[in-house]
């Protein structure tokens, strides 16, 4: 490769082009000057897209990330610029999302010295990144980006940090663009367990009368949507899918048993305590799912395929572990299977309970999110669809009633848990994937977060479809504050927030304001088609509530079907359920 | 409910051997790596490995038995970690170095110089108010030496912590 006079700015932007990163998030400023300039030559090359927020930029990266499967770039200035990144770096982080975040930094000589804007961006993101770099001179740009996309891209991805000081990017840098990785600890390990291991496994379904497969996000990103199918189909085994990997095993197929934990769906949450086989493929129990630490398919074989071994005993106590990627070991296990398993009983329950506890959405007194889902399943049947959510109720209504067939194509921020997450990742779904029907649902509380970001909507002209689940309140916090703080209502209304349609309105984003259950699919329809971005601002009941729910630290047992303050009336209001610490 | 924390009666001291990629910012991500996990980095030693691209820490920390494989996992998760290991206090042998000032005037200089001998620590430094002596060997026998120094004026006392290697052809 040319060596010639390129400065680190431009060795790094040639770099991220070469490893096929072409889209970049991010706002400019002081620090990040020699950086932007870069970009500006390249722009024919490197799509840019300028946001409002730089945790707007960040998720944006992460929508696209999650759309396409891979990394863009994040370009922001030092201090104030870096700092807003990191909750877009943690939920990334959290959710194993691959990105290149690039910090413009105070120079050299200017490091340690508290200079204008100058943040130790390296140190603070440090528990939040996969890895990161401070880059002390131009030489050593090509190595750090090449090493930066080999390390958020492979084994379990992740963000990655590159921090450049201003002079740093602009010296001359006169290593080749393509210079080897240095990683000698770095081994994503992709078939790590051992062969007798698949045949163990195999055995153990053959003679599990109970059998379920919990399907995680790990799934997703191994691409082994096919595979899982495959696997549910032959040995007739039902499938719960984490939050994160919904529409990796269809919403509709009929071992499909749904989202299980904390909000889960009944049926899954029964099944979960009785089973005697756990196949859990790239999911990390993760404490919403579990319930109670040390009280989770106390019966059940368990088996832990993840391509990350720390993850390893970290929440649960396999009986059998699995290293490797979740596709890779499914193509093994494949060809070894022996059958479907004789669960037909097992199935026969679960389908009785699917019945019993199906949700039922009253559709008097005022609009129930649900209700929304429901219409959006109708409109959005036989669309190429992605759906974003933000973080809260909302997001647990659309994880139990959108139905999602294919993976990538259910938005959310997980583990983070980032409010503000929604519309800025579906701004970079939507130019992942230009011909979507790319819907952004979205709470008030977690839309008036990142809200700026309209503009970026219009700006790049993307036909985004945003649904605002409006009920004046952070509802999810009122819903514990009812369960557990006594119905003492802390800072959780949400007066003062505008008529967001007229928001939308100002900046030219055709909306309109969804007051009655009977106009929810036929407004709906009409935001749907029409071209460009729309809005739809639904008043939502207030108080309304999640249900099923797990109390938190409980086991999924305890699981509680309805809203204790809402029985019947005649009948004994259920004691409130303790907090336990 | 399981308790989030373990009785105190789990929480021991774990000597860990880390080679790691001599990079910036390796240091610190270890260390966070710990003590996010609520184990107490007790003692450090960082220096150059086999070649100057790798170095080699000898960490001594403290915490629950129940979570040392969980951090061991995560250590080595780290980009620049080649490996993260646990050794017994059996299979490896370990070392440490003290200097200890003492200050001690010519009357029961003998005393302290006795002392020295018997643990076999070199006199290194003496001036007419205070001498340092240099002992190495097991942190137990530091420890002892130290027990009998109490009695005189111990000024300064600095311990280089516990490097460790681990015995045989097994790799450290």
């Amino acid at each position: 490769m040319k060596t010639g006079a390129t400065t680190g700015a431009e060795a790094l932007i040639r770099c991220l082009l070469a490893a096929g990163i072409d889209q970049a998030f991010g706002i400019p400023g002081g620090a990040a000057l020699t950086l932007y300039d870069a970009l500006y030559a390249h722009r024919d090359r490197m799509r840019f897209v300028l946001a409002r927020h730089e945790q707007g930029a960040t998720h944006m990266a992460d929508g696209y990330a999650r759309a396409t499967g891979r990394p863009a770039a994040v370009f922001v200035t030092s201090g104030p610029g870096a700092t807003n990144t990191v909750t877009g770096i943690m939920a990334a982080y959290m959710d194993s999302i691959p990105l290149l975040v690039v910090t413009g930094q105070a120079t050299r000589a200017m490091l340690g010295k508290d200079a204008f804007q100058e943040t130790d961006v390296f140190n603070l993101t440090m528990p939040i990144v996969k890895h990161s770099y401070l880059v002390k001179s131009a030489d050593d740009v090509p190595r750090a980006v090449r090493e930066a996309v080999y390390i958020a891209t492979s084994g379990r991805p992740g963000p990655v940090l590159i921090d450049v000081p201003q002079d740093v990017a602009q010296e001359p840098c006169r290593a080749p663009l393509d210079a080897p990785v240095e990683l000698p600890g770095y081994r994503p390990a992709v078939r790590a367990y051992p062969p007798e291991a698949v045949e163990t496994v195999a055995g153990w379904l053959a003679e599990a009368r109970r059998p379920v497969i919990l399907a995680g996000h790990g799934a997703v990103l191994s691409g082994a949507s096919a595979e899982l199918r495959r696997l549910a189909e032959a040995a007739r085994a039902p499938v719960a899918v984490t939050l994160l990997a919904k529409g990796v095993f269809p919403d509709s197929h009929p071992l499909c048993l749904g989202m299980p934990g904390m909000h889960g769906t009944a049926w899954a949450n029964l099944a979960l305590p009785e089973c005697d086989l756990l196949l859990s493929l790239g999911a990390r129990f993760d404490d919403r799912i579990l319930g109670e630490r040390g009280g989770f398919c106390t019966g059940a074989r368990i088996v832990h395929v993840d391509v990350d071994p720390a993850e390893f005993g970290k929440m649960a106590a396999p009986h059998l572990r699995c290293a490797g990627d979740v596709r890779a070991f499914l193509s093994d296990l494949l060809p070894r299977l022996r059958g479907p398993c004789d669960d037909a009983e097992w199935l026969a329950e679960i389908d009785r309970n699917r019945r019993k506890h199906a949700p039922k959405t009253p559709i008097h007194g005022g609009i129930r999110p649900a209700l929304v889902f429901g219409a959006l399943n109708r409109l959005l049947a036989g669309r190429d669809a992605t759906l974003a959510t933000d973080v809260g109720q909302h997001q647990m209504w659309a994880a139990q009633t959108y139905r999602c067939e294919r993976p990538d194509r259910f938005l959310t921020s997980g583990g983070g848990g980032a409010m503000g997450y929604g519309l800025p990742a579906a701004i970079g779904a939507q130019i992942a994937r230009p011909g979507d029907t790319v819907v952004a649902a979205v709470g008030d509380g977690g839309f008036q977060m990142t809200q700026c970001e309209l503009a970026t909507v219009v700006n790049q002209r993307l036909p985004i479809k945003i649904v605002v689940f409006d009920n004046r309140e952070l509802g999810m916090v009122r819903q514990w504050q009812d369960l557990l703080c006594g119905g003492r209502h802390s800072a959780v209304a949400l007066d003062g927030s505008p008529d967001f349609a007229k928001l939308a309105a100002a900046y030219g984003i055709p909306a309109w304001r969804l007051k009655r259950p009977a106009d929810v699919e036929k407004i709906l329809r009409r935001a749907l088609d029409t071209p460009g971005p729309a809005l739809v601002d639904v008043e939502t009941v207030r108080g309304e509530t999640v249900y099923p729910m797990v109390p938190p630290g409980h086991p999924l047992a305890d699981m509680q079907l309805r809203d204790p303050a809402r029985r019947p009336p005649g009948r004994p209001r259920k004691a409130r359920q303790e907090a336990k610490p | 409910m399981i308790p989030e924390t373990a009785p105190a009666a789990s929480v021991r001291t774990h000597n860990l051997s880390i080679y790691v990629a001599n990079r910036p910012g390796a240091l610190a991500r270890i260390a966070q790596t710990f003590s996010r996990r609520g184990f107490n980095i007790e003692s450090l030693v960082v220096s150059p490995g086999k070649t100057a691209e790798l170095s080699r820490m000898t960490i001594t920390v403290k915490g629950e038995e129940a979570g040392l494989e969980q951090v061991i996992q995560q250590c080595s998760k780290l980009v620049d970690v080649v490996a993260c290991r646990e050794h017994d206090d059996a299979e490896v042998v370990s070392r440490e170095l003290a200097l200890v000032k003492i200050r001690v005037e010519a009357p029961r200089r003998a005393e302290v110089l006795q002392i020295a001998e018997y643990f076999r620590a070199k006199t290194v430094d003496m001036a007419e108010q205070a001498m340092v002596l240099e002992i190495t060997g097991m942190p137990d026998k530091i420890d002892a030496m130290i027990g009998m120094l109490r009695k005189f004026d111990i000024e300064e006392l600095i311990r280089t912590g516990k490097v460790i290697v681990a015995r045989g052809d097994r790799e450290t």
